[in-house]
């Protein structure tokens, strides 16, 4: 190592308390500039649908911009963008998360939209409605309207896993979505979104007793109700390969995604830090393996990535989760020419190991990515709050710099050793017609 | 449960704000031309480096060439120098925590990239490496020439891009602008000699800018550029951007996309340049219009009608010209009744007067949400360094900001009389003519053309 690892922590420091109704509230003040970040994370994201519901999670993420209790419709978007501030939501494979930034004399109103949507959001007919038809436009303009849009997000799953949990489709069917009945967002609401179910994150410009004060003066009177059990998502490893076959009409060049189990991001963290450097070892930037390899060596690649987790970041997944390297390639070069260059280069991580000097070059730039992340104070309070929910230690968000800077060469061959093709999932996307 | 009123009693009301730290800015012009910014500022630990070479097309004759050429030289670039090749030059950067990207855009070429601070000296003498002794080697090129051609064809499949393009070929015709992506043929041909040539002839410290933001000291900051980028000395002629024509009004047109199962709707129109008075207060009309959320267009085609996921509008800013710009995707059976709300927020804007609680919000917006975004050393230094592009003065953004402060209704309504009426707008609609173009008829003359076919042997 090149740096003293303590030099990577970010000390931030950070505050805990818990409601009555079981809120988890976590603090992470910085006063350097007047802006605070709030969010609220829900324990519940597109693994949890039911069947018969896909698309469930993120069209009640929708939901909850309509308005609430004491907030009419448009109102959400006006109180915190006329004060100054963005806010925005997200639904994940775990979580759905909600969140402001603004000027820090913003705090408050921020405390009571997100206390009031908590407690009673406007689950209406028209509302509903009108949100089916808006997520079905999200969907045409990122997948059906797209080319590659379903790549490999969407598509890769139902190949590399068995459940129900693992392998729907979380954007929905429009089936699904279009037969979802008030009833069906009441009860989810009911379910899912108690305040036990939930981490209130808040950092940046915050005096922290004030801020408590604030926090409970407004989430204290939303009523308590048990929490959800954590839906089981993990699942029996493979021991076949599997593959997969898509058409896309609206492609141009053809396509292909491997997918391999991967140690529990949460249980087997230790381990799991060495698949993280791996995935970082293979394709991140210009110097990476598969880039040289596959773009410049033998050139069968247009572009090509390796990452954690469908949505790429690697810390906010439970089990179970894949490395995925991702390929465009012409439609000359065969799909498997492809393949057999990835699995040589992960079979030579596996039998030759990764010399310290390539293996600190890595966590420079990792090192220096996460920092990145860091220096905004939203991207700094997302990280914490989603590592207190997955995690239950917000802390390890400063931490993960430092611990990656700790991970050894063998911990790295060793993650490499785990990636066997004979347990692969494979998804090609191919051309139609022979149009390129 | 009751539709809800907002009771405003019950809304926390805003506290005093606590004023934005100023960056302090250190401006210098070293003997060579080159610009240098820059900007200590706290935070974490971490410098991110701007540098931006103008490279417009010198005329409208040459600009099919040389788009074809700067997309191959974004990438060549990179490929080897006099003392380093590909492998060594990527590996160096790596170690110290950054990784260069090359980007081009129709008036400038970018070098940007994040860095431990440690590592300032030896990212600097990479750059000036690739400055001054980039060698384009004949066999990696070739890849790059491929690869560049697959990543159009690519390009050209998205719908976003076939309405980008041809907008552009609307509005701009045979100015440079106008081509948006290279022509697959000619990048193909591009020579190995032609990015040598290239590189001589337009890679100039005269003009460029080099922007430092983050953990750094000014002092010595500028000592190490002056030692790396000392023998960045190259001489030549400045290529001045051509200014953008006139638009001329023509009739919708309509690209064919059949078995679309969306429609992208796009107009454009001139809007005021940076240092233009009226810039503030036509920013803050396209904000009400569609400019962010609480804006008229989401209101209307979003949240009350449900055609759209993402209607958009803003101010683009190019060197020959800025644009007012409005997007909208919207399902293919909404695609007419979609243009005429757009189309009847629009006329609204022009022929009626914004109330002062949309001006209130659009300003502490456009306020508050420049101050998040110049919050990062990443958001600062890409800020000033479009700033410093378009020649203008780090302390332009503050004067902007108390520009935005004192714009009046009365202003805003003129500002979007005289630049958002329909009729001064240019449209384009990609999507499937069968089942589209009756209804675009119904609204005004509709020109029907063919998506182009995506390029073969790319």
């Amino acid at each position: 190592m090149t740096r003293d690892g303590a030099d990577l922590t970010l000390r931030h420091p950070v505050e805990r308390f818990t409601l009555d109704n079981g809120l988890r509230v976590v603090l992470a003040p910085d006063r350097s500039v007047p802006v605070v970040a709030v969010s609220v994370f829900y324990d519940v994201g597109m693994r949890s649908e039911p069947e018969g519901r896909t698309g469930f999670a993120h069209l009640f993420e929708h939901m909850m911009f309509q308005g609430s209790a004491n907030v009419p419709k448009m109102e959400h978007a006006r109180l915190v963008q006329a004060a100054g501030g963005m806010f925005n939501g997200s639904t994940h494979l775990d979580y759905t998360n909600y969140f402001q930034a603004l000027p820090s004399e913003a705090l408050e109103r921020a405390l009571f939209l997100e206390a009031d949507r908590m407690a009673a959001p406007a689950i209406t007919e028209e509302n509903l409605r009108n949100q089916i038809d808006v997520v079905k436009e999200e969907i045409r303009v990122n997948v059906l309207n797209r080319p590659y849009g379903a790549f490999p997000w969407l598509q890769l799953p139902p190949v590399a896993f068995e459940s129900f949990a693992n392998t729907h489709d979380g954007y929905g069917s429009f089936v699904d979505l279009e037969s979802s009945t008030v009833e069906d967002a009441e009860d989810f609401f009911s379910r899912y979104y108690a305040p036990s179910n939930a981490v209130l994150c808040l950092g940046g410009d915050l005096d922290t007793a004030e801020t408590e004060r604030l926090v409970r003066r407004w989430f204290d009177v939303v009523p308590a109700r048990p929490a959800p059990p954590t839906p089981h998502t993990g699942e029996p490893s493979p021991t076949s390969v599997r593959r997969g076959v898509v058409e896309d009409p609206l492609i141009p060049t053809p396509a292909v995604a491997v997918g391999w189990r991967v140690p529990d991001p949460v249980g087997d963290f230790d381990t799991y830090l060495g698949t993280v450097l791996l995935a970082e070892l293979l394709s991140e930037g210009d110097a990476s393996r598969l880039e040289l390899r596959l773009v410049h060596g033998d050139r069968v690649a247009v572009a090509q990535s390796s990452y954690l987790g469908l949505f790429g970041d690697p810390f906010d997944v439970r089990d179970a989760t894949m490395l995925v390297t991702q390929v465009h390639h012409p439609a000359e070069v065969p799909a498997d020419r492809v393949l057999d260059a990835v699995f040589e280069e992960v079979a030579r991580v596996a039998t030759d190991g990764v010399g310290a000097e390539e293996l600190v070059r890595v966590q420079a730039r990792t090192s220096a990515q996460l920092l990145r992340q860091a220096d905004s104070v939203l991207g700094r309070t997302l990280a914490f709050a989603a590592a207190e929910l997955v995690h239950g230690r917000a802390e390890l968000a400063g931490e993960l710099a430092a611990r990656l800077a700790a991970v050894t060469p063998e911990q790295v061959q060793q993650a490499a050793r785990g990636l066997d093709p004979g347990t692969a999932a494979v998804l090609e996307l191919r051309t139609i017609g022979g149009r390129r | 449960m009751s539709v809800p009123v907002l009771d405003t009693t019950l809304v926390p009301a805003l506290g005093e704000p606590r004023p934005q730290p100023v960056p302090e800015a250190h401006d210098t012009t070293l003997p060579s031309g080159l610009r240098l910014v820059v900007v200590p500022r706290p935070g974490v630990p971490l410098v991110e480096l701007r540098l931006r070479v103008p490279f417009a097309a010198a005329s409208a004759r040459a600009a099919a060439a040389h788009v074809a050429r700067s997309a191959v030289l974004a990438g060549a670039v990179l490929l080897g120098t006099a003392r380093h090749d590909q492998v060594e030059i990527a590996q160096l950067l790596q170690a110290q925590g950054a990784e260069l990207g090359v980007s081009v855009d129709p008036d400038r070429l970018t070098f940007s990239t994040t860095l431990l601070p440690s590592g300032l000296a030896p990212v600097l003498g990479v750059l000036a490496e690739l400055l001054t002794a980039a060698t384009y080697p004949a066999g990696p090129v070739e890849g790059e020439r491929a690869r560049v051609a697959e990543r159009i064809a690519i390009a050209r499949s998205q719908p976003g891009v076939i309405a980008r393009s041809a907008l552009a070929s609307r509005r701009y015709g045979l100015h440079p602008y106008g081509q948006q992506l290279p022509r697959t043929e000619l990048v193909g041909s591009v020579s190995s000699a032609a990015l040598r040539k290239l590189h001589r002839e337009r890679v100039l410290p005269a003009g460029s800018t080099l922007v430092l933001v983050g953990d750094l000291d000014p002092a010595a900051a500028l000592d190490a550029v002056g030692a790396a980028l000392g023998g960045w000395t190259a001489t030549g002629t400045d290529v001045p951007v051509l200014a953008v024509p006139q638009p001329v009004p023509g009739p919708l047109e309509l690209v064919d996309r059949p078995g679309a199962v969306q429609s992208n709707i796009r107009l454009g129109g001139p809007a005021p340049a940076r240092t233009d008075p009226e810039l503030p207060a036509v920013r803050l009309a396209a904000m009400v219009f569609g400019g962010y959320f609480s804006s008229r267009l989401v209101e209307n085609i979003r949240e009350r009608k449900g055609y759209s996921y993402s209607p958009r509008s803003a101010i683009d800013h190019l060197a020959g010209g800025a644009s007012f710009l409005v997007e909208a995707d919207v399902a293919t059976e909404v695609t007419g009744p979609a243009l005429l709300e757009t189309t009847y927020e629009l006329g609204r804007m022009a022929l009626t007067t914004v109330t002062e609680a949309e001006l209130d919000a659009a300003r502490r917006y456009v306020l508050g949400t420049t101050a998040l975004a110049t919050a990062t050393h990443a958001g600062l230094a890409s800020t000033l360094s479009a700033l410093l592009g378009a020649g203008l003065q780090p302390g332009w953004l503050a004067e902007h900001q108390r520009a935005l402060g004192a714009v009046t209704v009365e202003e805003v309504t003129q500002a979007a009389r005289r630049w958002f009426a329909p009729a001064r707008l240019t449209g384009v609609v990609v999507g499937d003519a069968g089942r589209v173009a009756d209804a675009l008829h119904v609204l005004g003359p509709v020109q029907v053309t063919a998506t182009a076919e995506p390029e073969p042997g790319a």
